[in-house]
């Protein structure tokens, strides 16, 4: 299932970035994933679980560096993203079947695992439920936390929440017909700079280069276009951070405190109360939520302090 | 009288059948978990004075069966909201999940819903208040649906928070301008829906006479 990368995709390069040396296929519940490796291939495994609307490929420049440091670095785009199938449906539980499907194609044996942001929580859940799987487990401000209401009348608020959701249900009426807006590759990297503001623009235009396809009329994301930031639910962020306590494999969890549209906005007090034995809190005041995007060599360094205790 | 048409809701196509015709708003009827329409207008629904027609839910009845899951229950309110757009306005019945579907639908689209009416039957718990303390990656049966294995398993385990639940009922009663938004049939209870049976605008209705709060609206 291994297939050798080719050379000529590379359309924009970046100091730092590296293609995966390998890429194979996993079949998920009749859904095709797309698995990128970097390292040596018998080298111990770790696997990195990118955040919502990203893809694998957004660790171009953290993992390699865990890759020459010794590691196999495994990391797959999540159903709907990258260069996985778009999935007709797409929720949690799905994505966690998909996480285990990955990680038994990786291997049997417990596996230190690298979440970000919705990879982070999702992880968190993974490690708390099959704890034999997970030997240690690194959040980087995945950890959402319940964030008070704001201070709107009742019959204001429901006005708001019934926008939301005609809003939402009148992009479902347009998903049977939707494609994703062409742009230029400028002009995607600058629409994506609205939402991570504080990320360079030569990364941007480089993840263009790997997270978008050029069609005849201009790039376009990859992603599902059926796919949708923001959302409403009965799920709450409490019930995530309720199972960190359970987590029994060494946590090393990281926050970025720079506010940030993407980002949850956790404090530190927030995460501390739960923090399982022995699990750890790293905090810093000047990353926003993607801590190793804005800081590949610390969070790197950091990562592979944690992970060569458990070597 | 009998006819379907195939609706399309993203990448899954679902099948929307007339079962009588007539004049004047319809009545949609949901069907509960791991159920499919049925062929004829249940008894109880007789009385309704216009045409009545019965949606299949994704991954269930002649609705597409579509690959590795990702079933939640908002998702099958967009199903109804495209059955909605080739109705129009129209009074929603729904039995089990079918139910806690048409609450949804009716608080998000209170100018389409015109009353929504939640009975008992299948799926009608969901997976209570709020998660399961261990979550243990259940795999589903092999597919052999419809219903979908994956239906079954993933919206048999669906959160449904008291609160959240009475968000809806709240917003059907007061956006819809509806006297009575909601009627409830269920005998059984399940926490979401004891909330919204304490809702304004919610009326607790016997079977037999379900429909009339909106026959006549």
């Amino acid at each position: 299932m291994t297939e050798a990368v080719p050379d000529a995709t590379e359309v924009v390069t970046y100091p730092g970035a590296r293609p995966p040396d390998r890429r194979r296929t996993v079949v998920s519940h009749g859904v095709r994933l797309a698995v990128h490796e970097w390292g040596d291939a018998g080298a111990p495994p770790v696997v990195l679980v990118h955040g919502g609307f990203d893809f694998a490929r957004t660790f171009d420049v953290f993992a390699p560096m865990l890759a020459d440091a010794g590691w196999r670095v495994v990391a797959w785009d999540q159903r709907g993203h990258g260069d996985s199938d778009h999935a007709a449906m797409y929720s949690w539980e799905a994505d966690l079947r998909d996480a285990l499907a990955v990680i038994d194609s990786t291997t049997t044996e417990p596996v230190p695992v690298v979440g970000h942001s919705k990879g982070g929580s999702l992880m968190t859940q993974f490690a708390a439920s099959l704890p034999h799987r997970v030997k240690a487990l690194v959040n980087l401000d995945g950890m959402p936390h319940d964030r008070p209401m704001p201070d709107v009348p009742d019959r204001e608020r429901t006005k708001l929440l019934a926008e939301e959701l005609a809003g939402w249900l009148d992009f479902r009426r347009s998903t049977a017909t939707r494609s994703r807006r062409p742009d230029t590759l400028d002009g995607l990297a600058k629409r994506r700079a609205v939402l991570n503001p504080r990320l360079p623009l030569d990364w941007l235009r480089y993840l263009v280069g790997v997270g978008a396809r050029r069609d005849s009329d201009g790039w376009r994301w990859k992603i599902d276009p059926s796919l949708r930031l923001g959302g409403f639910g009965p799920w709450r962020p409490q019930w995530a951070m309720a199972r960190l306590p359970s987590v029994s494999a060494p946590f090393l969890g990281v926050l970025g405190l720079q506010p940030e549209t993407l980002g949850w906005g956790t404090p530190p007090e927030a995460v501390e109360p739960w923090l399982p034995p022995g699990g750890r809190l790293v905090v810093y005041e000047d990353l926003g939520h993607f801590v190793h995007i804005e800081d590949p060599e610390r969070i790197a360094s950091l990562t592979l302090e944690f992970l060569d205790a458990v070597r | 009288m009998s006819a379907t048409v195939v609706l399309r809701h993203n990448k899954v196509e679902l099948a929307l059948h007339r079962l009588r015709d007539g004049e004047g708003r319809p009545l949609l009827h949901l069907h509960g978990l791991g159920e499919r329409s049925p062929d004829r207008v249940p008894e109880h629904l007789e009385p309704w004075p216009g045409p009545v027609w019965a949606l299949d839910f994704t991954g269930h009845g002649e609705s597409t069966v579509p690959t590795g899951g990702g079933y939640y229950c908002e998702l099958l309110m967009a199903d109804v909201d495209a059955a909605l757009a080739h109705l129009g306005p129209s009074t929603v019945y729904g039995r089990g999940l079918g139910a806690y579907v048409a609450l949804l639908v009716a608080g998000a689209r209170p100018d389409l819903v015109r009353g929504a009416i939640l009975d008992d039957g299948p799926g009608l718990h969901g997976g209570g208040p709020e998660p399961s303390g261990v979550f243990v990656l259940p795999t589903p049966l092999p597919v052999t649906g419809p219903p979908d294995p994956y239906a079954l398993l993933e919206l048999g385990r669906d959160v449904r928070p008291p609160d959240y639940a009475a968000t809806y009922a709240r917003q059907a009663a007061t956006l819809s301008g509806l006297d009575t938004a909601v009627v409830v049939v269920a005998v059984a209870r399940p926490p979401w829906l004891e909330a919204v049976a304490g809702e304004p605008g919610v009326r607790v209705v016997p079977r037999a006479v379900c429909t009339e709060p909106f026959a006549a609206a």
